[in-house]
C-alpha cells in the first residue's frame, strides 16, 4: 500500500505530471512541521492576523431553551474572513512561500476558502487565482466580490455540474499546467498524500484550543463534539486532539440536502460507497458504474461528493458518527441560533447546529456538547432569504 | 505476450484516441474500422467518465455527451467484442481509476481479456499506485501502461524500468488538446527510458498536425493524437467516420518514413 492511508483510505491518485511536486510538497511539509522559526510565524499569524484564539462560548440561553446538555460554541466564525479556513492557509501559505512559490491557486465552494486564499495572499504579496463553480460564483456573489477586492482573480468554472467537485478538478488541471511557481492551496483534508495529512495539522488548531478552554471552564473534557462535513477540514480539526480521547463522542454532520433517499444530497458516508476520485480512495457518491454523482446542497460549502479519507477511516472504525441533515432543519437552525443567541452562523456550520439541537434534549443536564461552527452567516442571508421566499437586493 | 508490441513493427506507430459512444457506439465502431483502415497502428478506447481530471475541454465535452447517451462500461465492452471479430490491431482502454475500481478491478480486466482488450491507460494512477490494478493486469495478460510526463525527470528510470507494452510520453504539462507549440525535450524523455529499458515510446498530448506528429515521430516509435479526432467526431457527427479515415491516413503517411 502506497504512502497517506488511513485504513484502506487516501493515497495519491493522480497524474504523474504532479508527483514531483506531491513530493516536494511533502518533504517540504516534513522539513518544517517541526522547525521551531516556521511554527512561531505561524503562531504569530494566528494570533495577530487571523485573532485565534477563537473563543469557546457558553450558549446560556441555547441550554436553556433546549433544557438538556450544556452547550459551548466553539467560534471559527470570528476568525479574520470569517471561518476555519483560515488556519490551513495561513499554514499552507506560509509553506509555499519557504517552498519558493510566488503564486497560488485555490477552488472554492462557499467562497470561504477562496476569500481565506485571496486575503493572506494579499497579505503575503502573492499573486492569487481562484477556481469556483459557475453555480456557486452566482450562489455567492459577495464572496466573488471579496476576492476580487483583494487582488485575486476568480475563475468561474462551468464544466460538469458547475459546483465544488467541478471547482477542485479544474484547478488541479490548472495546477498540471504551471507547477514550477506555483503551490495549489487546497482546502479541504481531502485530496492527494499529503494534503489530508497537512490540512488537518493546521486545522487542529481548532480541537487544541477546545481542549484548553473546556478543562479551564468545566476542569474536564466534553461528552460530545459535533461539527459539519463536507470535505471535512472543519470536522476533522475539531475532532482530532479527541480521538485518543474514546469518552468523546463525534459526530459529523452531512448535507443530507433534500433527504437521504432523494438524488438531491450530498451526504457521502450515509449514501455513498467507496472509489477513487480527486486523488484520494475514499467514499464518494456515485452510480453503479462509478460516475460521480451530481450531488445537491443548499450549502455550497458542503455540496460535494466525497470526504476526506481520514473521516472515511474514522466511519469506518466506529470511532466518529455520521450524521444527514437536511436543507430544511439547517435552515431552522440557521434562524434559531441567529435569534437565541445573536449569532449567525454559516449555512454549512448550521447543519451541526441542527443535530445538536436535536440530541441536546435527550441528554443529561451536566454532560457537554461542544458545536464547531466553523463560518458565519452573513454570506448566506441572500440565498435563506430567498430559500423563505424573499427576494433581497444585495 | 500479449499483442500490443505488433503496434511497433510498421515503422512509426500511429494511435489514435475516440471516446466510447460519442456521438454513438455505433459511430465509434464505424470510426475503429475506418482508422484500422486507414493504418492506425493501435486504438486507444476511451471508456467516458463523469469527471475526467486529466482531459481539456474537447475530450471533457465528448464525456459529457457519451454519458448523456447513457453508455455504460458493459455497452463499451460489447462494442468491443463485436469489434474484435474483424479489428486486428491492438486496442487498449483509457479511462480513470473509479470506472475500474468500482466495476470491481478483477471483474474489469477478466472482461477485457474476454472481449480482447490488449492493455490499460490510466492517467489517475501513477507508479506508486500501479499495485493495486497492476496484479489483476498481470493476471489476465494486459499491460498497464506507464505514464511519463516533462516533470518526471528522476522518476523515469524507475517507471521505465517496471513498464510494459509502451512507455505513453506526455509531451506537454497540462491537460489533454491541441498546442500550437510543443516545446519539450521529447527526445531526451524518450532517451532515459530506452536508457532503463528496451520498451516501445509513443508521445501524446497536444499533437494535432502532419509536421508535429512528424516530428515527435523523430524522437519516439510512436504518436498518439486524441483530442483533434475527438474534435471531428464533435464537428461531424454521424460522417465522423469517414472523416476520421482521412485525418488517420494523413498522420499515418506523415510518419511513416520518419527515421530515427
Amino acid at each position: 500500500m502506497s504512502k497517506g492511508r488511513f485504513g484502506i483510505h487516501g493515497g495519491q491518485y493522480i497524474p504523474e505530471t504532479l508527483m514531483n511536486a506531491m513530493l516536494e510538497l511533502e518533504e517540504a511539509y516534513n522539513r518544517y512541521k517541526n522547525d521551531p522559526e516556521f511554527n512561531k510565524e505561524l503562531q504569530e499569524m494566528y494570533n495577530e492576523y487571523a485573532g485565534r484564539p477563537s473563543r469557546l462560548y457558553y450558549a446560556e440561553r441555547m441550554t436553556k431553551d433546549l433544557g438538556g446538555a450544556k452547550i459551548y460554541l466553539k467560534r471559527e466564525d470570528l476568525n479574520h474572513t470569517g471561518s476555519h479556513k483560515i488556519n490551513n492557509v495561513i499554514g499552507q501559505m506560509l509553506l509555499a512561500k519557504r517552498m519558493g512559490k510566488t503564486r497560488v491557486i485555490a477552488e472554492t465552494g462557499a467562497g470561504q476558502h477562496g476569500v481565506a486564499t485571496a486575503t493572506v495572499a494579499a497579505m503575503m504579496g502573492m499573486e492569487c487565482e481562484v477556481y469556483m463553480g459557475k453555480e456557486d460564483c452566482e450562489r455567492q456573489a459577495l464572496n466573488v466580490y471579496r476576492m476580487r477586492l483583494l487582488g485575486a482573480k476568480v475563475h468561474p468554472v462551468d464544466s460538469g455540474t458547475a459546483t465544488l467537485k467541478d471547482a477542485v478538478s479544474e484547478t488541479f488541471r490548472e495546477w498540471t499546467a504551471r507547477i514550477e511557481d506555483t503551490h495549489y492551496v487546497l482546502g479541504s483534508v481531502m485530496g492527494p498524500y499529503p494534503f489530508p495529512e497537512i490540512v488537518r495539522d493546521f486545522q487542529s488548531v481548532i480541537s487544541k484550543e477546545i481542549k484548553e478552554q473546556m478543562l479551564e471552564k468545566e476542569g474536564r473534557l466534553p461528552d460530545t463534539v459535533i461539527a459539519c462535513v463536507g470535505g471535512g477540514s472543519n470536522a476533522i480539526g475539531a475532532f482530532y486532539n479527541f480521538i485518543e480521547d474514546k469518552e468523546v463522542r463525534l459526530i459529523g454532520c452531512e448535507a443530507a440536502g433534500r433527504g437521504i433517499d432523494t438524488f438531491e444530497t450530498a451526504a457521502t458516508l450515509n449514501t455513498g460507497k467507496v472509489g477513487i476520485f480527486h486523488g484520494m480512495k475514499s467514499y464518494f457518491c456515485q452510480d453503479e458504474y462509478g460516475q460521480i454523482a451530481p450531488v445537491y446542497s443548499i450549502s455550497a460549502g458542503l455540496d460535494y461528493p466525497g470526504i476526506g479519507p481520514e473521516h472515511a477511516y474514522l466511519h469506518d472504525i466506529g470511532r466518529a458518527e455520521y450524521v444527514a441533515v437536511t436543507d430544511d432543519e439547517a435552515v431552522e437552525a440557521f434562524e434559531y441560533l441567529s435569534r437565541i443567541e445573536g449569532i449567525i452562523p454559516a449555512i454549512e456550520s448550521a447543519h451541526a447546529v441542527a443535530h445538536a439541537m436535536k440530541i441536546a434534549k435527550d441528554m443529561k443536564k451536566d454532560e457537554i456538547i461542544v458545536i464547531n461552527i466553523s463560518g458565519r452567516g452573513d454570506k448566506d442571508c441572500a440565498a435563506i432569504a430567498r430559500y423563505r421566499g424573499e427576494n433581497l437586493y444585495e | 505476450m500479449n499483442n500490443i508490441y505488433k503496434a511497433f513493427e510498421n515503422g512509426k506507430a500511429f494511435i489514435p484516441f475516440i471516446t466510447c459512444g460519442d456521438p454513438t457506439l455505433e459511430i465509434t465502431k464505424q470510426a475503429v474500422i475506418e482508422m484500422e483502415k486507414a493504418g492506425a497502428d493501435l486504438i486507444e478506447l476511451g471508456i467516458p467518465f463523469s469527471d475526467p481530471t486529466a482531459e481539456g475541454p474537447v475530450i471533457q465535452e465528448a464525456n459529457i455527451r457519451a454519458l448523456k447517451n447513457k453508455v455504460t462500461t458493459d455497452d463499451v465492452f460489447k462494442m468491443v467484442k463485436e469489434l474484435r471479430k474483424t479489428v486486428k490491431i491492438p486496442m487498449v482502454f483509457m479511462t480513470y481509476a473509479n470506472v475500474i475500481f468500482s466495476y470491481g478491478a478483477e471483474d474489469f480486466m477478466k472482461k477485457c481479456k474476454e472481449v480482447g482488450i490488449d492493455g490499460m491507460i490510466l492517467p489517475d494512477i501513477p507508479f506508486e499506485e500501479k499495485e493495486e490494478f497492476n496484479q489483476m493486469c498481470k493476471k489476465y495478460d494486459l499491460a498497464l501502461i506507464s505514464m511519463i510526463a516533462p516533470t518526471s525527470e528522476e522518476r523515469i528510470g524507475m517507471i521505465a524500468k517496471e513498464a510494459n507494452g509502451f512507455v505513453y510520453c506526455v509531451s506537454s504539462l497540462g491537460v489533454t488538446g491541441v498546442r500550437s507549440n510543443i516545446t519539450t525535450d521529447v527526445g531526451a524523455m524518450v532517451k532515459k527510458v530506452k536508457e532503463q529499458k528496451d520498451i516501445p515510446c509513443a508521445v501524446g498530448f497536444g499533437i494535432s498536425t502532419p509536421e508535429q506528429a512528424k516530428k515527435m515521430a523523430q524522437h519516439a516509435d510512436g504518436v498518439i493524437v486524441g483530442s483533434a479526432i475527438v474534435k471531428l467526431c464533435a464537428v461531424h457527427g454521424k460522417k465522423a467516420p469517414i472523416e476520421i479515415g482521412k485525418y488517420v491516413k494523413e498522420m499515418k503517411d506523415a510518419i511513416l518514413p520518419v527515421q530515427g
